[in-house]
């Protein structure tokens, strides 16, 4: 038993230090988007920037992040070429609730459902709403947990910071 | 065994990292969660004081890939469990641990793993650790994507049933699985063009676990297996899936012999400013669990959706939540999203969204002429999907407006009659025959500036008196009614500060008209998040600073600590 505490510790140990020496990458996960058409996360395929934005349709201060973004999208597209894929982790009960809550809101990200939390997991998300930034070359470059009203200037200041480069 | 075999992959991965430039050290992510309580009693809420005054619960998640390679794990510890975990979570230990490798063709998984098939209706493994909820599979997965658009699946493994003193304790019973899908767009481009979507699935789920009971013979293999479809034409999307479940006698079902079933179905419209969707399911006998003699929410493979929309504000999601009876129901649902355009009448500067969302419960019908209850065949009625009775056990109609007035200042307004019958599904102990409530939410946000915001949230709840026919009748059902109100201030992108109190003032017991004020404090920067509570709890689904999870009833200090890695 000590052996295995011991060798875990060892493991965490080299996966702090492999994160201060290098960016992480988008682990690579099949989701499906709205439509049923398989998505893989690590190559998604877009550009520019993209803000992957864990949500649920159960989730009111994700709804409200969400929304606000909604209102800025157009702007923030034509300014930094971002995209917002937003990820959600409703499952079984409420997954049928996403294309209706989505179209209903008239949003224009992109979709993925995650049912069975398998990117959630991956992406260490421990709790919604959780916010990463990925750049072009698809290395996670900030995140931010949970969301206040004016979070979503910070999370624009830092897309912006990626053009600047 | 199987740890060690682990311990040298760890190890010796690690040495490979070592060895080689750390830019192709491959990607770890991860997190880290720890809840820390101190409890008070108080015997007003019947909140109790633990021996050990202070409660931990703790868990880190790594996962590594490397190329094809994949390894993670979980490190967990309950010293001891906070308050509400299952009594059997305790010590520090390895919960959950796999090492794996993927490319194009395959994908395989020794150790733990989640995995769903279709809707969840034969098998789902997950986690939900704000419910302390883990079916995870340990054995082994395979995944094979021969062709394009085809995806078929094989599992093999027994079930986490509990963690006691730092170890998985598995259940009884090995689960096995194969499930098959296609999507034909996918696999024959060609043949259709953007306007459809085609996708059919097959999965086949067999438990076995051994006959140790002299008095019956039981069925030591029970098979549950059936079929899945989803099809969209333009905006309209048609998804479904019937499961069969064979011969499972079982303490759920009081060893009955009958054959079980689940059957869902969605219907849904949208198109941009409008979400139509209505979904029916039918259950019945269809608790389908890796070992027959457990209860509660033990080692079930297969998950059953409650139908019907998951409530935030305090009030509404925490006193009256409904769950899937297993045993059976009949549900539907209808939700209609609708958003009137900028710059209309009703729209006005921004837009109007309203919601409207109607489910209903109802228990099956089990036709039982024809069949004796004593005879040799074990089966006692014949139930048809789909077939409900008049027999209510559940009704929930929704409302709600989100109304933005200008840039600082908006407004949510929702109504909520939620009904629950209490026989069957018992949320109360002080409440008689079918609990009839009105629910009406106020939610204003007000943003001070570019990084200071207010919310409120006004909540007031209703209950009907105890219906005609029963003991009582005419006298205040359950605890009477009760008023929220939540008060938030925001500084973004780091604090915030709230106070909520929640008031019984309609208990029919005057001494137990109480207050459950509660502060909370929130810190967050980038992924790292400290929260502090303070104050009296019900238990419940609990939001505050932009955070939901589920809490338990208590009285006293919780500290919270969470890290994405």
């Amino acid at each position: 038993m000590k052996t295995i505490i011991f060798s875990s510790f060892f493991f965490l140990a080299f996966a702090f230090n492999a994160q201060e020496s290098d960016l992480k990458q988008l682990p690579s996960i099949n989701l499906v988007d709205l439509k049923g058409k398989k998505v893989n996360t690590a190559a998604l395929g877009y550009k520019g920037p993209v803000v992957i934005s864990f949500w649920a349709t159960w989730c009111s201060p994700c709804k409200k992040e969400l929304n606000t973004i909604h209102e800025l999208y157009s702007d923030w597209q034509a300014e930094t070429g971002v995209t917002l894929v937003a990820v959600s982790i409703d499952d079984e009960k409420t997954k049928n609730s996403v294309s209706t809550y989505v179209n209903g809101r008239a949003w224009d990200f992109a979709i993925l459902l995650d049912p069975n939390g398998d990117f959630k997991r991956s992406m260490g998300v421990n709790n919604v709403p959780h916010t990463f930034l990925v750049d072009a070359e698809g290395n996670i470059v900030y995140s931010h947990n949970n969301y206040n009203p004016g979070d979503e200037e910070k999370l624009y200041e830092e897309i912006k910071k990626l053009g600047a480069k | 065994m199987f740890s060690k075999l682990l311990v040298f992959i760890f190890l010796s991965q690690t040495y490979f990292v070592f060895s080689q430039d750390f830019t192709n050290g491959g990607t770890f992510t991860g997190n880290i969660e720890s809840t820390f309580q101190y409890l008070n009693s108080d015997t007003l809420i019947g909140a109790n004081q633990p021996a050990e005054k202070g409660l931990i619960n703790s868990y880190m998640n790594v996962f590594y890939t490397n190329k094809n390679f994949k390894a993670g794990m979980r490190l967990e510890s309950y010293l001891p469990r906070i308050q509400g975990y299952p009594n059997r979570f305790d010590g520090t230990g390895i919960g959950m641990r796999y090492i794996g490798y993927v490319n194009k063709l395959v994908d395989v998984t020794l150790g733990s793993f989640y995995e769903q098939f279709g809707a969840g209706l034969s098998l789902r493994a997950y986690e939900d650790r704000a419910l302390g909820y883990d079916n995870l599979l340990d054995g082994a997965r395979l995944i094979v994507r021969p062709y394009k658009g085809v995806v078929l699946k094989g599992v093999y493994g027994y079930q986490r049933l509990s963690f006691q003193r730092g170890v998985i304790v598995h259940g009884e019973g090995i689960v096995r699985g194969v499930d098959a899908e296609i999507n034909f767009k996918e696999t024959f481009d060609s043949l259709l063009n953007d306007d459809w979507d085609l996708g059919l699935g097959f999965s086949f789920v067999s438990k076995f676990q051994a006959d140790n009971e002299d008095a019956l013979i039981l069925p030591q293999n029970v098979g549950a297996y059936g079929g899945r479809f989803n099809a969209r034409y333009k905006n309209i999307n048609f998804s479904g899936e019937y499961i069969l479940k064979e011969q499972d006698p079982s303490n759920d079902n009081s060893k009955i012999y009958n054959y079980g079933h689940a059957a869902i179905f969605n219907l849904g419209y949208s198109k941009k400013g409008l979400g139509i969707l209505l979904s029916g399911k039918s259950v019945d006998n269809m608790s389908y669990r890796s070992d027959r003699t457990k209860d509660l929410q033990d080692v079930f493979i297969n998950y059953l959706p409650a139908l019907n929309k998951t409530h935030t504000y305090n009030l509404v999601a925490t006193l009256y939540p409904y769950a899937t009876q297993p045993m059976g129901e009949v549900s539907y649902q209808a939700e209609v999203l609708y958003t009137f355009k900028k710059g209309t009448k009703l729209g006005g500067k921004y837009g109007t969204a309203i919601n409207f969302n109607v489910s209903t419960t109802h228990s099956p019908v089990h036709h039982t002429s024809g069949f004796s209850p004593l005879d040799s065949t074990g089966v006692s009625y014949e139930a048809r999907p789909f077939d409900k009775s008049d027999s209510m056990y559940w009704m929930d109609i929704n409302v709600n407006v989100t109304k933005k007035i200008n840039k600082k200042l908006s407004f949510i307004f929702s109504y909520f009659n939620i009904n629950i019958n209490n026989d069957v599904a018992k949320v109360s102990n002080d409440a008689k025959g079918m609990i009839s409530s009105h629910i009406g939410v106020i939610e204003t946000s007000y943003k001070l500036n570019k990084k200071h915001a207010l919310r409120s949230e006004i909540q007031m709840l209703f209950v009907e008196k105890i219906k005609k026919g029963l003991p009582n009748a005419g006298e205040i059902n359950d605890k009477g009614n009760w008023g929220t109100i939540l008060l938030e201030y925001t500084v973004s992108p780091h604090w915030s500060f709230g106070f909520m109190d929640q008031y019984n003032y309609g208990n029919p017991i005057e001494s137990k008209r109480v207050h459950y004020p509660i502060f909370t404090f929130g810190y967050v920067k980038d992924a790292t998040r400290f929260s502090i509570y303070y104050g009296r709890q019900r238990a419940g689904l609990f939001c505050v600073g932009g955070v939901c999870r589920f809490v338990p009833a208590s009285n006293g200090l919780t500290f919270s600590f969470t890290q994405s890695l």
